[in-house]
């Protein structure tokens, strides 16, 4: 069973984004790069599935500029077996992003395709359902929990208030949620060796596929700061403005 | 102009995210039909009808629509498309799932998360886990949106009743079943659209001092419990109660943060709250940035003071 892999490159958890002081978008030309944190979790499951003998192969794709070969890399290095980078510096919306995918699913035929839940610069969690559509395949979103077995998937969703469990029959696409698994830490042997791996670049000129997007950003601004609060000094004028102010 | 809205009610009633759905519809100018999916509904749907702000509801009931697979409600919702300027439902887990794939299916891009209503086409919605806001405006001939609960009040019962009209069903696609689920049942109100909430983090220590001091404050104060994903990781918490970027983002009229560092994935889904009050026993606390009142002192005393006091 072939399992494939969607990724992105995104600004690195841990920095602080600011918006342009023109208000065109985000401040992110010199910030830190990393794997989507969610996807990270994608590529550590279909590894996790290759370890235990139901995955065969495990191949991972990414779209963006020549410089997204470092998270292809890292999934490399966290074990997947070979890596495509779509190759374009526009930067495509949910829709598209989807259908680019959908033509690397028909050339490679996997059984499993897996994404992370959301990336975490737009927040959007759109694309795993979108793909999911494109192909008329069942999707398993927000997973925390997957078993492949006689053809079938069962994954258990993180949903409001709990969580539920589908079967979906195969191919099907899974989007992770954290605490699907804890990704491993990346050995330095597995690094170098990833740096042999196979990694083929296609232009997405050539995919035909019809990148425009009608969504356009009109402005990106911070948001209001809280105006300063007060400390306090005890426990007794804590209790007198929950009586006063928050009434209770 | 009219707009189609995807209700989400649980056994006995609609979800208060969807009124807030509701109520951004109203903003969005002209109808609100309100669809009502689901395996014997007519009693939700004559809840839906007496909405403020209905103008129609429509029954799609039939026992393939008993558990909201997306799978089978996106096609449905494409069948009725075309007659739509707008397609919304509240961004919950039911409408985050299933939206995008309707969305797919009638080849547009939508808008997600959707915090404030500029005029029909343009929206404000969060980046960067709220981090920064972003004003989009969309050119689609149907416009569909997510709209996060937090940012608009849920639209009250009116005096007046909406028709409501059975539509024709499309049936099972045969691509997913589903098996069961774990739901949390609690006397306590609902995280997402509690009044007051109160929040418990790491430094509470473990799962039996989280539940000594959070429990009995709780039940004084009629909130809900929070945790922060630290807690939630250390097992102090089930993962629904969890609030932030990848939880549940809320907004209540007091949020109360106990021993709460104020990681920015977690402000992510608690700043928009009226008030906040951090208690911590660490003074440099990111969480007191936040807050409107904040108290340093030990949790295992602070708290217990509290809770005999109310």
């Amino acid at each position: 069973m072939k399992v494939l892999v969607g990724i992105k490159r995104v600004v690195d958890h841990n920095v602080r984004v600011r918006a342009k002081a023109d208000g065109s978008g985000a401040d992110i030309a010199s910030a830190k790069m990393s794997i989507n944190p969610f996807d990270e979790h994608a590529v550590e499951e279909a590894v996790r599935l290759k370890e235990a003998g139901v995955a065969s192969e495990v191949v991972v794709v990414t779209l963006g500029a020549a410089n997204s070969q470092d998270v292809l890399r890292h999934a490399l290095a966290l074990g997947a077996d070979r890596a495509i980078l779509v190759e374009t510096t526009e930067h495509l919306g949910s829709l598209a992003t989807a259908k680019t995918l959908r033509e690397i699913a028909k050339r490679e035929s996997p059984q499993l395709i897996l994404l992370g839940k959301q990336a975490i610069d737009d927040d959007a969690a759109e694309v795993g359902q979108m793909l999911a559509a494109l192909l008329n395949l069942g999707q398993g979103t927000f997973a925390s929990k997957l078993i492949v077995a006689d053809g079938k998937v069962s994954v258990a969703r993180e949903i409001d208030g709990g969580q539920e469990t589908l079967e979906l029959n195969l191919p099907a696409v899974i989007t992770a949620d954290l605490r699907l698994n804890d990704p491993r830490y990346i050995k330095l042997p597995n690094l170098m060796l990833a740096k042999k791996k196979p990694l083929e670049t296609i232009p997405l000129g050539d995919l035909d596929i019809n990148t425009a997007t009608k969504v356009s950003t009109i402005n990106v601004a911070e948001p209001p700061v809280r105006a300063p609060g007060k400390m306090l000094n005890t426990v007794d004028e804590l209790i007198e403005i929950l009586r006063a102010q928050a009434k209770v | 102009m009219s707009t189609l809205l995807i209700a989400e009610f649980d056994q006995n009633n609609l979800k208060p995210a969807s009124r807030s759905a509701i109520t951004a519809a109203g903003q969005i100018g002209g109808d609100v039909d309100v669809l009502v999916i689901g395996n014997n509904v007519a009693a939700i749907a004559q809840q839906v009808a007496k909405v403020k702000g209905v103008t129609r509801v429509l029954v799609a009931d039939d026992a393939v629509y008993t558990k909201p697979l997306a799978e089978n409600f996106a096609p449905l919702i494409q069948s009725l498309a075309s007659k739509y300027s707008h397609i919304v439902a509240a961004a919950s887990s039911f409408g985050k799932n299933l939206l995008p794939r309707v969305a797919a299916l009638l080849d547009v891009d939508m808008v997600s998360e959707v915090t404030k209503i500029i005029d029909a086409s343009t929206y404000v919605r969060p980046l960067y886990a709220g981090n920064l806001n972003a004003t989009v405006k969309t050119t689609e001939a149907i416009k569909l949106l997510t709209i996060r609960p937090t940012g608009f009040v849920a639209a009250q019962d009116g005096n007046e009743q909406a028709p409501i009209e059975s539509i024709a069903t499309t049936g099972d696609k045969g691509l997913s079943r589903f098996m069961g689920e774990q739901i949390q049942t609690s006397e306590r109100p609902e995280l997402a659209t509690a009044r007051i909430i109160v929040t418990g983090g790491r430094s509470l220590g473990s799962a039996e001092k989280f539940d000594a001091l959070m429990t009995p404050l709780a039940n004084k104060l009629n909130a809900a419990i929070g945790a922060t994903r630290a807690a939630v990781d250390a097992g102090f918490a089930p993962n629904e109660w969890q609030v932030g970027q990848t939880g549940t983002v809320v907004a209540p009229d007091v949020y109360i943060a106990i021993g709460v560092s104020g990681a920015a994935q977690h402000i992510a889904g608690m700043k928009e709250s009226r008030m906040i009050i951090a208690i911590n026993q660490d003074p440099d606390a990111q969480i007191f940035q936040w807050s409107d009142y904040g108290l340093v002192g030990d949790l295992f005393e602070v708290l217990p003071k509290i809770s005999s006091a109310l």
